[in-house]
């Protein structure tokens, strides 16, 4: 993963739900592209047609509340997301979003400070969000190190590979 | 410490955590339903052959129960042919019920334990004073890998619950109640622990309601430290165990104290399970579905509840009840008592323990412009079928009233008509 992410935002509100980020009826799929195809069905069935470019999903608070799927992020990763930004987030969401390599920022106000088509940069290292073209810098909270470095890696599985951490 | 807080110490092997460690712990209960087949592929990416130790890994095929589609049966194939592989004898297949409910029935879930399943309401076993915690498939397949799970040892919310509940008024009336004042996101990354005589008084199947929804809150878990009864039910199922008390003048987080001696029946209309009104204030909704079941409410205290309610009389014209037990054992229990044969009696479907349509998947889905009234845990968009659906969540009883009247509705305009103490002897009353 590198450090900076980019893209251009796509925005929802509170309390955005698993099963509006990925509909019950579609978990039993497994194929990633096919998972992908139904990102955000929930909020607005053509809501992927929103996308042309990678996109940088923009909440409030609450985001990814509910069941513990991690669909919901995989479809959002595969939708063509390259990161969500949130007031805050659901335990599980974060915790599986982090695990699968997709950056999850806490930022609490963003969705005023920004629009839909909106063109970010995000310095995840420096806890930074820069909008090309105007002054605006937005400072964010800094991921842990230890969530960084399962980020670094593209998420868990690979962290958990590369450093022999098995310890059995 | 808090008992919590002391679980996660042993379990990490220190003598000492603190809210915002972040501790490696050992699992004890590792377990997966049937929407995570995405659990087995990451743990074959991870590349370690074998499981950590198959005895405490569990298999639950419990939200395809059974199987509607081609797809869903090739995922609960390849999960009985992986636990076979790998020696895990734990599957609790589509014949045995939901996962909370059938591991607390085997005697799997001990207070003292670290539970972790790849379901949100993993939460509910702090009923049995067990830190319980649900997970996404790639920590679960991290935990096949190495048995082990990082985690941010969580502060403590205090919820202390007075008063004497009236009658016809339940735990889930009495969570209902928090989340509405507190807010769907008030717990978020928090432990919850329920206190007070209002919880001291309420039999095991109740608790577990609180337990339950606290992960609606945001809940990372939940505890109620358990008394002599539910002591006395695990002993009466489980092997060895260890029970964990917070130490006195343990500082909490925050305290909450709510007195539900006056509370109402309350329902949380759509779309958010913090849209929390009293019942008599929804207007006579026109109700199109009832769903008595789930880990929230398909236990045997619930369905007798309906059974109380629907004794003798008919489901209204037009609307329909279903009834899906929690458990096979729960379903046994409830034909034994003869609250089934009542239910069918009064129009009633009933359907496999399972999930059932909680999550919009099969056995019972919502059309447009349908209305729901359920004893399950979430109203989210489009959660029991189609987005213009709407999905009222309540207590048993108000859903054996709403399915009765045909409209939501208040259950204490029925029970004062019923033979209501049929069921006191399993502890709705008391």
């Amino acid at each position: 993963m590198a450090g900076i992410v980019k893209g251009y935002v796509l925005r929802v509100g509170n309390n955005i739900d698993t099963d509006q980020i990925y509909p019950g009826r579609y978990l039993e799929l497994t194929d990633p592209q096919e998972i992908g195809k139904h990102a955000m069905e929930g909020v607005d069935p053509f809501f992927l047609r929103r996308l042309k470019h990678p996109g940088i999903l923009v909440g409030g608070k609450n985001f990814g509340c509910g069941s513990s799927r991690e669909h919901a992020v995989i479809t959002l990763i595969h939708a063509g997301f390259k990161a969500v930004i949130a007031d805050s987030f659901a335990r599980i969401f974060y915790r599986n979003a982090i695990n699968l390599g997709l950056p999850a920022i806490i930022c609490p106000g963003i969705a005023q400070q920004v629009e839909d088509g909106t063109y970010m940069e995000i310095d995840l290292y420096d806890g930074l969000i820069r909008i090309p073209g105007s002054d605006t810098e937005i400072t964010v909270a800094k991921m842990p190190p230890y969530v960084m470095a399962i980020l670094e890696k593209g998420g868990l599985v690979s962290y958990l590979r590369s450093a022999s951490r098995i310890e059995k | 410490m808090h008992a919590l807080e002391k679980i996660l110490a042993k379990a990490s092997g220190q003598r000492e955590v603190r809210p915002g460690d972040i501790v490696t712990v050992a699992v004890d209960v590792a377990g997966i339903n049937d929407l995570y087949l995405q659990v087995l592929q990451s743990f074959r990416e991870i590349g370690t052959p074998r499981v950590w130790d198959p005895s405490k890994v569990v298999f639950f095929l419990d939200h395809y129960a059974p199987a509607p589609t081609i797809k869903s049966a090739a995922n609960q194939k390849e999960m009985r042919e992986f636990a076979e592989s790998q020696g895990i004898g734990g599957v609790f297949d589509v014949n045995t019920g939901v996962c909370h409910q059938v591991l607390m029935e085997a005697g799997l879930s001990r207070p003292g334990s670290v539970v972790v399943i790849t379901d949100s309401h993993t939460t509910t076993h702090g009923a049995l004073g067990a830190f319980g915690t649900g997970v996404g498939a790639t920590d679960l397949a991290a935990i096949l890998a190495t048995g082990k799970t990082w985690m941010l040892v969580p502060e403590v919310l205090a919820f202390r619950i007075e008063g004497t509940l009236p009658h016809g008024v339940t735990a889930k009336d009495v969570i209902l109640h928090i989340i509405g004042k507190l807010g769907a996101d008030v717990a978020t990354y928090k432990a919850v622990e329920y206190l007070g005589e209002t919880v001291q008084a309420m039999p095991l199947s109740e608790r577990m309601v609180l337990c339950n929804m606290a992960v609606e809150m945001g809940a990372k878990t939940a505890y109620i430290q358990p008394d002599t009864a539910v002591l006395e039910y695990v002993r009466s199922r489980a092997g060895e165990f260890e029970v964990f008390e917070t130490d006195a003048g343990y500082r909490y987080a925050a305290e909450y104290i709510f007195d539900v001696g006056n509370l109402e029946p309350q329902v949380a209309i759509p779309h958010s399970i913090d849209n929390v009104v009293p019942v008599k204030a929804g207007g006579r909704k026109r109700i199109h579905q009832g769903l008595i079941g789930t880990c929230t409410g398909g236990r045997l205290e619930d369905i007798a509840v309906a059974a109380s309610i629907l004794a003798g009389k008919k489901v209204a014209p037009g609307t329909r009840l279903l009834i899906i037990p929690a458990s096979t054992e729960v379903l046994m229990q409830a034909i034994d008592k003869g609250y089934i044969q009542t239910l069918l009696a009064a129009g009633a479907t009933l359907s496999t323990p399972g999930c059932g349509p909680c999550l919009g998947t099969h056995l019972g889905v919502l059309a447009p412009g349908e209305a729901c009234v359920t004893a399950s845990s979430r109203n989210f968009p489009g959660r029991m079928g189609s987005t213009e659906a709407e999905v009222y969540v309540a207590s048993p009883a108000t859903v054996a009233a709403s399915a009765l009247a045909g409209y939501l509705c208040d259950p204490r305009e029925w029970l004062s008509s019923t033979t209501f103490g049929e069921v006191k002897e399993n502890g709705w009353d008391s």
